[in-house]
């Protein structure tokens, strides 16, 4: 599996400019929400700690919770499945949907849907599977993968998606107005609803104590999943359970101020049996992740809520947009997530990032992200997966700034080199840095020589 | 070995050492609150419409807020509508109701929600499916804050519940939240006193 190039791919995403912008703009502004709805909340960061500690908690007797959910599921009357990995979820969907000779599917957004690749699975064998999300809708008919957790479709502009729909549900091209847009989604998806023989949706919690799978949706698309049809199929990482409603209180009220900023979804839903006359199943997924519980240093990772606060606040994710990461998971919790899949594959990732710290300081539930990022570097070094000339330069810049006088020579001589080489031999192709950007012009003189003259000789003057 | 075997077996090799389960406070404000105005407040930043004063005549109130609507589900006993969920034994077929008219038993001022549940609607579609939904609350039933609504026995006891919080919507393109989403266009909630 060749790895995945994030920067070059970002360049791509980049290249007209208008994208990359708005993008930016859209996430920031995101990002100064979440803020001030986290400023109207007195015990804001005390309810950080409690969710960290109920994650801590639950998932360090994780085998517990799950028995205890399973006994309180199948007491409601759901069939609760397990499976090891992606293909045995995706065959338990299979086999669940030719049972009852099902062959239409309306699904609500699930990030593990798209871990497992349940959609092109089912797809395959002759199963119409309709994304109800809006973004993820519109990431299915162009044959994109989501690029964020939150927004599928957050990378495209309204523009987009009008020669989108003009294309696929002929709706007019130069209407690119988002609630004309809007209408036309829900004029083409609310039928497939009143026709599916089977509706799924993942689940953002689990309730060890009541058996229950907790979804949270702006658009209702969940309970219209999870409603309409006689057969509910709910697909949920074992990593989602939490003891109790008390508890699951504290995660609602930071989900979505994190998320959007706002202080709830329109639909919060809480989905205990089956409805009537018809069937619910519960398909617990592992998929790794017990081997990442594990993993000493990298087990808090999965204390993840899929809020993407994450991803609004990373200055490369705002830039260089989600599908860069060629991964399900991207932006600064993907780097941490996606190397326990792949080490090879996404032995880059963790480069992607300035390690300002700001994704740990967002996060709902207190994952050390940065620290992370940072531990998955050395893990590639350990691995030997780390790009040659990658490894050359930092070797070179380890014995730099190890060294007061190299350092001091380094600087001083690439500040003279930089006001007398000329463009060609700047930017060379051994410039990574000037690949994209412009060098910063050249100082008048270095910090070192600056503090000589002006603060070494006031010293001197006052005799210190 | 099975998959809930050998996954429960590999989770027990490789959970770390138990951590403390902490108390959770109910995060009352110690101020004296009006919680039918910060519900009614909290409900218009979701876009949802909140009624305080309960109209002498509810037909004629919702005739004329909703005037080119034809087809009323009534799910409450204090108003009749021209069907009711029962007439809906195919639940997609809700999908042709214009209004319905259910009674929450709990509001929340922090969120604006009002919690609904299969008992409401009897038949679960109606309440999303149709295009207007109206819900009355008693504002006696409206509670401080998300702590407090968790603690509804609804939660351990229904087998569908959820906290509605204005009508279905959709930032998904340009990021600009929009109303026509997949489920109900409006939300209106009217303070209505339980006889």
């Amino acid at each position: 599996m060749s790895r995945v190039d994030q920067a070059e791919a970002a360049v791509k995403f980049m290249e007209d400019h208008v994208h990359e912008e708005r993008l930016d703009k859209i996430l920031w502004t995101a990002r100064m929400r979440r803020d001030q709805a986290a400023l109207q909340v007195p015990e804001w960061e005390e309810l950080r700690d409690l969710a960290s500690q109920i994650k801590e908690h639950t998932l360090s007797n994780l085998a517990h919770y799950l028995e205890e959910f399973e006994k309180n599921a199948k007491a409601n009357g759901v069939t609760v499945h397990w499976a090891r990995d992606a293909h045995e979820h995706n065959e338990v969907v299979y086999r669940l949907l030719s049972e009852k000779r099902v062959t239409t599917l309306v699904k609500s957004k699930s990030m593990l849907t798209e871990e497992c690749e349940t959609r092109p699975f089912l797809e395959t064998r002759g199963i119409r599977v309709t994304e109800t999300d809006l973004g993820e809708r519109i990431q299915q008919l162009d044959d994109q993968p989501p690029s964020h957790i939150t927004g599928p479709a957050i990378h495209k502009t309204t523009e987009d998606v009008a020669d989108l729909f003009s294309r696929v549900y002929g709706s007019d091209k130069t209407k690119a107005d988002a609630v004309y847009l809007a209408n036309v989604m829900r004029e083409n998806t609310r039928p497939e609803f009143l026709k599916a023989g089977a509706g799924m949706t993942g689940g953002n919690f689990l309730v060890a104590s009541t058996g229950a799978v907790v979804t949270v949706t702006n658009e209702g698309n969940a309970d219209l999943s999870g409603n309409v049809p006689l057969l509910r199929i709910c697909s949920v990482g074992i990593e989602k359970i939490i003891p109790a409603d008390e508890h699951l209180a504290v995660f609602i009220r930071l989900l979505t101020r994190s998320a959007t900023g706002e202080k709830i979804t329109q639909f919060t839903s809480t989905f205990r049996k089956p409805r009537k006359d018809g069937e619910m199943h519960i398909i617990l997924v592992d998929n790794g992740r017990s081997a990442r519980l594990g993993m000493e240093r990298f087990w808090p990772s999965l204390k993840c809520i899929r809020c993407a606060a994450c991803m609004n606040t990373c200055p490369v994710y705002r830039r260089s947009g989600g599908l860069s990461y060629g991964s399900n998971y991207m932006g600064p919790i993907g780097i941490i997530l996606m190397p326990t899949f792949d080490a090879h594959k996404y032995s880059e990732l963790p480069f992607s990032s300035t390690l300002n710290g700001s994704c740990t300081n967002v996060c709902p539930v207190k994952i050390d992200i940065h620290e992370q990022i940072y531990a998955w570097r050395e893990v590639m070094e350990d691995k030997d997966q780390i790009k040659i000339v990658k490894k050359e330069a930092m070797i070179v810049a380890g014995k730099v700034l190890s060294s007061p006088q190299l350092y001091q020579i380094a600087t001083s001589s690439t500040e003279t080199a930089l006001k007398i080489l000329p463009h060609f031999a700047i930017y060379n192709p051994l410039n990574y840095w000037g690949k994209h950007r412009d060098v910063p012009q050249a100082a008048e003189e270095t910090f070192h020589e600056w503090y000589k003259n002006h603060r070494l000789k006031a010293n001197e003057v006052l005799g210190l | 070995m099975t998959a809930r075997e050998n996954i429960l077996q590999n989770i027990r090799t490789n959970q770390p050492a138990s951590r403390k389960l902490p108390a959770v406070p109910k995060f009352h404000s110690d101020k004296v609150l009006d919680l039918p105005q910060l519900f009614v407040q909290s409900l218009k930043k979701m876009a949802g419409d909140g009624v305080p004063d309960y109209p002498a005549d509810l037909d004629a109130f919702l005739r004329d807020r909703f005037p080119t609507a034809k087809r009323f589900c009534s799910a409450v006993s204090e108003y009749k509508g021209t069907c009711t969920p029962a007439d809906f034994p195919v639940w997609a077929d809700a999908a042709d109701i214009d209004v319905t008219v259910v009674r929450s038993p709990l509001g929340v001022a922090e969120t604006g929600s009002v919690l609904l549940s299969e008992r409401e609607f009897q038949v679960n579609p109606v309440g999303f499916l149709a295009h207007d939904v109206v819900v009355l609350l008693d504002p006696k039933d409206i509670v401080e804050n998300i702590h407090d609504a968790y603690a509804h026995p609804y939660f351990q006891e229904t087998g569908y519940c959820l906290l509605m919080t204005g009508p279905s919507g959709s930032a998904d393109i340009g990021a600009v939240t929009v109303h026509p989403a997949q489920a109900s266009m409006t939300l209106t909630v009217l303070f209505a006193p339980r006889s």
